[in-house]
């Protein structure tokens, strides 16, 4: 049996004690109308990667907030070996290379007015020249479970995450807590008909009341629109893998927490402080809830599928477990660890858990998750509400 | 394969077909623990990871899977039946 004490990792320990499993040198735009020049740095220079985004311009307040934390916390990701931050303008641009630098990691920022795209390239290719040979020197060391930051979300739900591939993440991730691994789940949305177990698994009264309102929050969000999410919740793509209603959704789902106890509640991007299991306010949106872990610094995502999400990150590795047969047969590009044994009643659930810590152990120690091979790098900002 | 349906509790009133299952078929339940869990006779055919009732369910009775209820019977379902969007509804946001 795969156990924390006897898993083998390696990583990239950063300047804040934090290991990452790739080291990749990113080109960070702040703003949108920055992704052309990011593009052209990463074009020019090899082993650099930019990630342009279609947000940071005329934001304000909460909404604001949240985007420069999650490009910050991208930056900050022990993923990323080194950093180039590049805005229309100094002061935000600033704004994110402070919050990265605290890592100790190197970062520089550039900005736009007054040089152009062209000179803007020029100035931050010469220093992603010099990042990426600073990075290409690091190497790998082990280090313990204890050390890990992973997360989860499943995504394209149906019957069959909930008999296989979500209780196989949640005995997994029991396993890893043991370890004292800091792991991280959310999907506010999705807990909808069991938000009674999550509550009932938050370790203090204060935990509680933390998850209770920001589940209040949300309900009260739809509420407010004058709508329901019958149409949206379950998806369409749920309901063609036999879900029929978001009670039935959100037991699968919270299948992936196995019997783990939650340590606190997190908003949105934000970094857990300490070891356990997490609650991150999130949308269910695959995308958009990978990129809100890889900004809290989960350095690797179990990511249970039925009917066949083919999500990715740029920053994080995505691993696909699937228990459907139809999705494994028909889409077996995506799909990392094959649970679709337990259905056939081959494969039981600490089987299926060995299979999965497996092919984690494999990841984290340099290969390539299939969405990672398929150039699936979607990099999504959480948008709270409309721009000024 | 022995069985062709799964259920996440012994005392649940919905199985999932683990395979397309065929009306007029006869088919082996399990629980996911491996406890049989009775034969049952398809009233309707149900695509592989839909669910099938396993006792007949009275309109407006909760549907009970994961030992919990996930829905209501907005019809009256019989055992062997087809349980998806066009019988059973969500507890939630009730319109």
């Amino acid at each position: 049996m795969i156990t924390a004490a006897n898993m083998k990792l390696t990583g990239y320990r950063r300047p804040d004690g934090r290991y990452g499993i790739r080291n990749h040198v990113i080109i960070l735009p702040v703003d949108d109308i920055s992704n052309a020049a990011a593009e052209g740095v990463a074009s020019l220079i090899r082993g650099t990667m930019a990630l342009p985004h279609a947000y940071g311009r005329l934001q304000f307040g909460e909404d604001l907030e949240l985007t420069f934390r999650t490009l910050a916390g991208i930056g900050r990701n022990p993923n990323i070996a080194a950093a180039v931050v590049i805005g229309i303008e100094p002061k935000w641009t600033d704004r994110i290379v402070k919050e990265i630098k605290k890592t100790g990691k190197p970062v520089a920022g550039f900005s736009i007015e007054r040089h152009g795209d062209l000179r803007t390239i020029e100035m931050a290719s010469r220093k992603a020249k010099e990042f990426v040979q600073y990075a290409t020197e690091l190497q790998r060391e082990p280090f313990p479970v204890k050390k890990l930051c992973m997360s989860t979300k499943c995504g394209e739900s149906d019957t069959t995450t909930g008999l296989s591939s979500c209780p196989t993440v949640g005995r997994a991730f029991e396993r890893l807590i043991k370890g004292g691994a800091t792991l991280i789940f959310g999907e506010t949305s999705e807990l909808t008909g069991g938000e009674d177990i999550i509550e009932s698994r938050c370790v203090t009264p204060r935990v509680r009341a933390g998850f209770r309102d920001m589940f209040d929050d949300y309900t009260n969000l739809i509420e407010s629109q004058g709508v329901d999410l019958l149409g949206s919740q379950p998806t369409e793509g749920n309901i063609r893998g036999g879900l029929t209603t978001i009670e039935e959704k959100a037991m699968g789902n919270i299948q992936k927490i196995g019997r783990c106890r939650i340590n606190s509640v997190l908003e949105p991007a934000v970094e857990p402080k300490g070891a356990g299991l997490h609650f991150m306010d999130s949308s269910s949106a695959a995308g958009e809830m990978v990129t809100l872990c890889a900004a809290a610094g989960s350095v690797v995502h179990f990511f249970p599928t039925g009917q066949g999400n083919v999500i990715g990150n740029p920053v994080v590795p995505v691993i696909k477990l699937s228990g459907n047969p139809l999705t494994v047969e028909t889409m077996s590009e995506h799909i990392d660890v094959d649970v679709t044994g337990i259905l056939r009643m081959e494969m039981t659930l600490d089987q299926a858990a060995d299979h999965a810590l497996d092919v984690l152990q494999r990841t984290i120690n340099g290969r390539l998750t299939a969405a990672e091979t398929l150039r699936h790098d979607e990099f999504v900002i959480t948008k709270l509400y409309r721009s000024a | 394969m022995k069985h062709g349906i799964l259920l996440h509790e012994a005392q649940d009133d919905v199985g999932v077909a683990v395979m397309d299952l065929k009306k007029g078929a006869t088919i082996g339940a399990v629980t996911l623990e491996g406890k049989a869990a009775g034969k049952v006779r398809l009233l309707n055919t149900v695509p592989l990871g839909h669910k099938v009732a396993m006792r007949d369910l009275p309109r407006d009775k909760p549907v009970i899977k994961y030992g919990r209820p996930v829905g209501r019977a907005v019809q009256p379902i019989s055992r062997g039946m087809h349980v998806h969007t066009h019988n059973v509804k969500t507890l939630r946001w009730s319109i």
